[in-house]
Parts: C-alpha cells; structure tokens; sequence
C-alpha cells in the first residue's frame, strides 16, 4: 500500500477509489434493424456498481454469459457503454482531465489467450518495446525498458528478446503479455481470464509472479477468473455476476465462509470435492445457465434458487448489507423484503 | 533440500531468433516440387529474356516450302508452324508476351485488390458492406467471360487485355485481402495495441499489414496460372495480341488447323502454357506451406 | 466392486509416434494400463503429457503416419491387429469416446435424434423407429428435459451442457463396454461440470461401464476416478487407488501439482509452492527422468536412466529413484 500513497500521479487521495464505476449498462443487438424492428437483445451488463480501491485486488467471478468479460471491456473503453459513469482516481475518463490516451496509459489489460494477444510477426522485445515507442520513447530508450521489463517477469532478454511468440511456451508467452501491459507503467491492471489456458504447475508460476509486480509496482488488480480457488488467493475483495447483474460483493474471507447470495453459495460447492472419502454426492444447481437474452423477472436466479418464493420473481432485490462492507443481492438478506423464509427463521 | 540450478541444464539457445521471412525461405529450400517448380519458371523466364541469344532462327521468317514439318526435322528440332517459322525459336519469344501477359495483370491487380481490400476490413462497417457488396456484383460473372466481355468492349491490344484481366482479379484479391484483414484487426493483439493507446495507421503499418500481405501474396502468386491461361485465351480468340506477334496462345490459335497433320506439333504451346501455369501453381502451394507457422 | 474379474482394457508398452519435421516425436513412451469393467481410471496431466494421445490409441484414432507400438487387449480384441470393418464395429459398440467439444462428435446439419438413431441402426442392423427409441430412453437416462422435443433439435440448439448430455447419449447409444472420455468437462462452467461427473458416475454404476477419463483437474480426478494414473512427458509416473495417490503423493510432480494448487487454507501475502520451469520439449526430452530438470530432488542417477517402477504400497506405484529419500522428508502433504 505504501507504493501507491507515494504514487506521484494520485490525485485523489488514498480514499478515492481509483476505479468508481456507476450504473454501467451495455446491451447488445435489437436496436435498428431494417423496419425498426426489435430483436433480441442480449443484456450483457445491466446497471452495475462497483469500485475498486487503490492497491487492492478486485476479483470477479460468475459464469459464462454473467457478463465479467464484458465489463472489463467497458472498463477498458473497448467497446462503448449504453449507460453509466467510469471515474479513474476521480476524475471522469473522457473528460477534460482525463482524456482517453491518458486513461489508457493508467489501465492495461492482460487477455486469456497468450498466443493470438502476441503479433506473431514481432520479437517479444519488440512488442513491449512497442507501447513506449508510440508514446514518445526514442528506440533505445523502448528498447532498455522493454529487457528491463522481461527481466523483471522472469525472461532473461539474453535469451529471450529476440524470440518470436511460436517459438516459446504458453507461460512465457503470458509473461510478455504482462510485460507489454506494464510497459506504459499502468496504475489498475486488469486479468481476464489470464492464467485460466495456463498448466496447472505454471499458473501457479505465474500467479506468484503477478503478486510480487503488484508489490513492486504498486499495482492494483482487476482479476477475473472463473476459478474460484485462484480468485479466493489472489483477492482482497470480490464480486460475483449472475446475468449482468451483481449478486454479491465484499471482503473475499466472509464472502467464501458465509456466501450471502444463495447462487454463491452454489458455485462454492458445484467446486470438485478434493477428499476421495467425501464426494459431491448432490449437483448443487441444475441446468445451464441461462442466456443473458430476456432474463427472468424479477431475482434473475429465482428460477434455479432453492431458497426462491412468489416474491422474488416479481420484485427484484436490491444489493442489502450481510455483513460489514459485504453486501448480497438477495431478499434473505434484507430483514424488510418479506421472504416468507425470513418469517420461518 | 538439495537446490538445483534450473538454469545449468538448460541448453543454451541462440540469443536471436532468424527473421519470418528467413524461416520461410528456409522451408521453401527444402520443398523438392516448389524448388523443381521454381528452377522451370526459372528457366523459362530467361530463356524469353534471352531469346535473342539462344533462339536458332528469326521467330518472322517463315518459309513456303517449309510449312508443318515435324518434330526432329534436321534444323528445325520442334518442327515449324504454319508458316514455315521454326516452332522452338517462337515458342522461346513467346514466352515473352505470354509471361508479361500473365504476370503483369496479377500484379496491379495486387496492389489494388490489396489497398481495397485492407481499407474496407479496416474500416469496417457500412464502408466494408458498401465496398464489398459492390466486389459481389464481379462475382455474378464468370472470369472468363467477364475478361472477354472487357477485352471486347476495350477492343483488342495488349494493354487492353492487361487492363481487362486486371479488373477481373481485383475483386478476387481484394476478397481474400478483406477476409484475412478481418480475421486479423479482431485478434487480440490488434486490441492490445489499441488499448496502448496507438493510431489507426500505426496499428495498420506494425501489426495489422505484416500479418495479411503474406497470405495475399500467397493467393496472387496462384492466381498467375489463371491469367496466363486466360490472357492466352484472349490472344486465342483475337483479343489480345496481332499476329504475327509469338504469343503461346496466339500460336495454339493458328496451328489449330494442323490439328490433324501435325498434332504434335500443335500441341506444343498448349503444353508450355500448362507447364508454366502448373509451375507456377505448385511453386504458390510450396510457398503457402512454407508460410505456415506452427502455432 | 468386482476385484476378481479379468481386465477389459489392458494396454502393455504403449508407444505412439509422430512424424515431425524431419524426426520423430514418441508422445507414448511405454505406458500399461489395466482397467476392469465398472472400474473409472482419470488419466491425469498436463498439456504435452500424452494422456489425450494414449486415449486415442485404445481406439486408433491416430493419422496412418502415427506409429503405435505395444499391445493393446479390450474386451479379449487386439486392437492393434483389427481389420478395418471389425474396427468400425469396435468403435461404437464395444467402445465409445466424448470429447471436450460436442461439435467433433455431432454433424451440424443433422437433427440429434436422427444421428442416434443412425449409428445403433448401423450397429445393431434394428429399424429408424426402433433406433428412434432408444434415443429417446437414452436422453430420458441422461436427463435432458422434455427428451422428445429435443431429440428433433440441431446441435447448436443446444446448450453448452445439453449437448454434453446428448453426446454422452449418443456414446452410449450401442451399450459400449468402455467409455473413453476425452477432457469432457473443461469447457463448461462449474455448476454445470458437477452435473456431468455425478451423472457419468451414475450411469457408469448403471450399466458397469469402464471410463478412461482423460483431464488436468486433480478436482475432477477425484471426483470421478477409482484411480488415478499422472502422466508427465509420456510416462506414467505414479498410479494408484485416487486416495492413495491424493493423501500421499509420492512422485515429486504429483507432489508439485498437489502443494502448487491454490486454495483456502493459504494466508494472505503468501507464495504458492510452484513447481519451477516448463513441461520438456517432447523432440528433445531431457535424458533419464523427465522431470528431472524441474526437481526439487534431483541426483545425477535421475539423469541417467528411466526411473523404474516402484511400489510404494499395494497397487500404488511411483516411477522415482528418490522414493526413500522423500518419504522420510517432511511430513507428507496433505490435500487440504
């Protein structure tokens, strides 16, 4: 925490968060069409909030379709959000004080696929040489940051700058990737899926790599995973999507021993018995997760919940406290909802 | 616990890695059929340059009495057409016009399909649909005849043949160049450097061009078979060069009716038209092959 | 279970060979497997390992320029020796093979009921509507809602998990004695993953199914298997009964995988155990062990031959010449 409160570009202050994201919407198709007909619309992300604070780890993990993806590309100002607000350290990213060049230099993302996020007809200096090149570093200057870089994520440049990326393996390929996302010295990194294609023994690898470059950088996380293992070790806090909505987010100790959203607490246990003598003996959800296209009314899991009643699927809750700075989506959580379970209680 | 340097067992490795286009060139050396391929192009591309030197006669004297001799005449190693002109001495000049004939289409055909192609995949949506939607309207038509409907509404003449066949192959190359700049700019390093901050020609020179021009290439070079046998079939029809210019499909025209007396003999431009298009192609398929980078 | 029966698969020295650049590549270098009916062995590894490749070849589905070596018995068959008409009847009805992706194992442009109906109509020479019906008990088994409709759906009217059901349907559709199961669960979501192993675990009870289940999840492993065989560089390098194998690992790898696994217990500001370095280069694999180069326990008699195997208790065995020195090491590692 001390790199990030000496960081000489804060401008907030150590309590701005430095990522504060406000009712974030983007939805997908539907809109136009030839006769001005509406088809269906996927709601990918649909009204989040969240913040991530300086020097900590968000981690962010749902399902296929809950729209974690999504929002990192948001995030990153890929692709354009329908609505919501992204301030950077306070400030509004496309604003007058932060415009989009100076955003992206701050934010550097680091994608699943090591191989098709590496030019193959580039060196691995060459490609983290690249992001200083373009923002004004002479050759030289590119060049010595870029075998500094690859020292410091475990790439001899001896050996390895002038490579190409079929020439190395998947590990040492997202290596460079992380490399070329520090080359801009980035202050929020965001991991989306970044060691899910990895081998087990080298994810580990490079796991424990990505906890020492936040050390010594002063970095701060976004981590998005389906693992839940990797996220409970890598995180500080999380945040757990169902069909582009939040349904539960706080400090990760409370949110993996007392999960607060019943769809938490069924993800935690469809995870792989580890003990031969205690197997999963019932699945814990049944069917697929349904697709983001007309979502259910209502609490978006109450069609899978064994918990729901006649009030969830017409009212939809709100994100209510279960804890300290641990909230949950969930009428069971909130004492006013009414959930006939709350009266049983 | 006994430490092991990891780093002592190693094999130390080179400290830079040979080029792309080195790796290539590597690999196409050790293809048999694209290297044979290659020595007959080769060969024939300067046997036409050098045909002054080499050819035994003057490929336009011709003689009366010396009309359709056969192949192994004492002085005439290919027989003579029917003029009486030594076959051998135009089938070496005519490779000049047929060569400049195939080749040169393909090329401008490159540059343009290829700029075409790239901006419309680049700058994607209702450009693209536009761009594209008006290449499909070439492919109603079949090459053929769209080269002959060109040629004849242009009228005949080398250029004109050369500007036809031209416009045939563009849509074609600027297909292919519009498929792979597609693939390529939705790939996630063209993201990553959009996500650095880098301009859209900086993310076109660095990473986007050296990725799809390879194919492209790739794709003209198999093209260049099609135009000889097309722009002979012009000549062959009267559309593109006069006689009595050597040019290979010129000469399988007007041999045509030593069909029956001298078969052989009428058939020889035939066989170099198929035996240089056939070269080129296998030399396009060794080099597409050679191209390929294991992932 | 049935500990006296003959096995059903029973594979002896198995080599597979691949043909690269100018040399050759062996992904398989010498592994036996024995499997008795109603018995589930996980093939565990990582990628390179050769467990997908030793796989394929109990059903030969390698390219003709693969060389497989060894002997390979199922269900009394040399399969090595088959012609190519009892090889079609092998696949299928004796044993049968899902993938990672439903798309290899389904045509796109065929109604799924249709594909079943299809192959026990080839196999069993029965009627369309008699093959019709057991396409319909069969995804009643596999607890596909509303079976009926789906059966006239098109693979990519599916769900991920549905068409995980229907093609483990479709395998099953000729009553096969072996299941080979090719990483089936990777691709879908945990909550989804959990449905399939408890149901492959149900219907293999069913029908005393043996499974061969190939995947680099020591979780799923555990889940499904009877036993666990850890592959590493085309070797089997430990086997035994999966409790044996997780409570006390022995081979340094297995060791590595187990200890390098993120999990609850850890603290924060801690390092998880990694094991360091990459899998070899299957066109140069480092001389002797191949693990050698990434352990913690390396001797030089580690690099001068193949460790042989050793018994570390009854049916479980390690390939490592350091079995001894490791066992008085430290306390074992317990798996959470």
């Amino acid at each position: 925490m001390s790199a990030v409160a000496n960081d000489p570009r804060d401008r907030g202050g150590a309590g701005t968060p430095l990522l504060d994201v406000r009712g974030l919407v983007k939805h997908f198709g539907g809109k136009g069409g030839l006769f001005g007909r509406t088809g269906s619309v996927v709601r990918a992300v649909d009204g989040i909030d969240f913040s991530v604070a300086k020097g900590e780890t968000l981690g962010i993990v749902g399902e296929s379709g809950c729209g974690k993806s999504t929002t990192a590309r948001l995030v990153m100002q890929i692709i354009k959000p329908d609505a919501g607000d992204i301030l950077f350290d306070g400030e509004a990213v496309g604003s007058a004080a932060l415009d989009l060049k100076a955003f992206r230099r701050q934010v550097q993302m680091v994608f699943q696929d090591s191989y098709a996020s590496l030019n193959p007809r580039l060196t691995v200096e060459d490609t983290v040489a690249f992001g200083p090149r373009i923002h004004g570093a002479s050759a030289a200057a590119s060049i010595a940051t870029a075998h500094d870089l690859l020292h410091r994520v475990g790439l001899e440049p001896r050996r390895f700058a002038g490579r190409y990326p079929h020439e190395i393996s998947g590990g040492q390929r997202q290596r460079v990737n992380i490399a070329r996302a520090l080359s801009l010295e980035p202050r929020l990194l965001i991991l989306d899926e970044a060691v899910s294609a990895l081998d087990k023994s080298v994810e580990a690898q490079v796991l424990n790599l990505l906890l020492d470059l936040k050390r010594d950088f002063g970095l701060t996380y976004m981590f998005i995973t389906h693992d839940l293992n990797v996220v409970r070790f890598m995180s500080d806090r999380i945040m757990v999507m169902y069909l582009g909505k939040v349904a539960e987010v706080g400090p990760s100790e409370p949110i993996f021993e007392k999960p607060g959203h019943p769809y938490t607490a069924a993800l935690l246990s469809s995870m792989p018995s580890m003990d031969p003598d205690n197997l999963t003996q019932e699945a814990p959800l049944t069917g697929d997760p349904p697709n983001p296209i007309n979502p259910p009314s209502g609490c978006r899991f109450h069609p899978r919940c064994k918990m729901a009643s006649t009030l969830c699927s017409h009212a939809e809750p709100e994100l209510a406290e279960a804890s300290p700075l641990h909230l949950a989506a969930c009428h069971l959580v909130d004492p006013q909802s009414g959930h006939p379970r709350l009266a049983a209680a | 616990m006994t430490a092991i340097d990891a780093g002592a067992i190693v094999v130390v490795t080179p400290v830079r890695s040979e080029g792309y286009w080195t790796s290539v060139r590597r690999r196409l050396v050790r293809d048999p059929v694209a290297m044979f391929a290659l020595a007959v192009i080769l060969l024939i591309v300067l046997a036409a340059i050098f045909a002054p030197y080499i050819a035994p006669a003057d490929p336009f004297r011709g003689s009366m009495v010396r009309r359709l001799r056969p192949i192994g005449t004492p002085g005439y190693p290919l027989g003579t057409d029917e003029l009486g002109r030594d076959l051998l001495t135009r089938l070496i000049y005519g490779g000049r016009l047929s060569l400049f004939m195939g080749v040169t289409p393909v090329i401008f055909a490159f540059v343009v399909g290829s700029s075409i192609g790239i901006f419309a995949a680049y700058v994607g949506g209702w450009v693209n649909t536009v761009v594209m939607r008006v290449i499909d309207v070439f492919f109603a038509f079949p090459s053929v005849l769209l080269a002959i409907a060109l040629s004849g509404a242009l009228g005949a003449g080398i250029l004109n043949s050369i500007v036809s066949l031209t416009v045939v192959f563009v849509p074609q190359i600027a297909r292919i160049a519009e498929s792979v700049t597609t693939q390529t700019r939705n790939r996630d390093f063209v993201e990553a450097a959009r996500i650095s901050g880098a301009s859209t020609l900086t993310i076109v020179r660095v990473h986007v061009l050296g990725n799809v021009l390879g194919p492209i290439f790739v794709y003209s070079t198999s093209l260049i078979s099609v135009s000889m046998i097309l722009s002979s079939g012009l000549s062959f029809l009267g559309l593109g060069v006069k006689p009595p210019e050597p040019e290979w499909g010129l000469m399988l025209n007007t041999l045509r009716t030593a069909i029956y007396s001298q078969p052989l003999v009428a058939a020889l431009p035939g066989a170099m038209i198929f035996i240089t298009s056939i070269s080129f192609n296998l030399f396009s398929d060794g080099l597409r092959g050679a191209m390929e980078v294991r992932q | 279970m049935n500990s006296t029966s003959a096995p059903i698969v029973e594979a002896r020295n198995l080599t597979v060979d691949f043909a690269a650049g100018r040399g050759m590549i062996r992904a398989v270098c010498g592994v036996d497997l024995s499997l008795k009916p109603g018995e589930t062995l996980a093939l565990l590894g990582e990628s390179g390992s050769g467990k997908s490749v030793t796989l394929r070849a109990l059903m030969r589905l390698h390219p003709k320029s693969a060389k497989i070596g060894g002997t390979i018995q199922v269900d009394g068959e040399d399969v090595l020796a088959l012609s190519p008409s009892a090889l079609r009847a092998y696949r299928g009805k004796t044993v049968s093979m899902i993938f990672q992706d439903p798309g290899l194992a389904f045509d796109p442009v065929y109604r799924i009921g249709d594909q079943i109906a299809e192959t026990v109509m080839r196999h069993e020479g029965v009627s369309r509507a008699e093959g019709r019906k057991r396409g319909l008990e069969l995804f009643e088994r596999v607890r596909i809602p509303s079976p009926e409709r789906r059966l006239d759906n098109f693979p990519h009217e599916m769900s991920g998990g549905m068409r995980q059901r229907a093609m483990i349907a479709l395998a099953l559709a000729c009553r096969p004695k072996v299941l080979l199961a090719d990483e089936p669960t990777t691709a879908l979501d945990a909550t989804v993953q959990i449905q399939v192993l408890l149901l492959l675990r149900e219907l293999q009870r069913e029908f005393g199914l043996a499974i061969v289940f190939v995947t680099h999840d020591i979780g799923v492993a555990v889940e499904i298997a009877d036993r666990i065989a850890v592959m590493y560089a085309g070797r089997i390098v430990e086997s035994g009964a999966c409790r044996d194998v997780i409570r006390n690992p022995s081979h340094p790898y297995t060791r590595g995988l187990l200890a390098s696994r993120a999990h609850g217990t850890l603290g924060k500001d801690e390092r998880l155990h990694a094991i360091p370095g990459s899998p070899p280069d299957l066109s140069a694999p480092p001389p002797g062990c191949a693990f050698g180069p990434r352990c913690d326990n390396f001797i030089e008699t580690c690099a001068a031959d193949v460790p042989p195997e050793v018994t570390v208790t009854t049916g479980h065995m390690a390939r490592c010449f350091r079995l001894g020195a490791l066992a008085e090491q430290a306390e074992p590692l317990a798996a959470e």
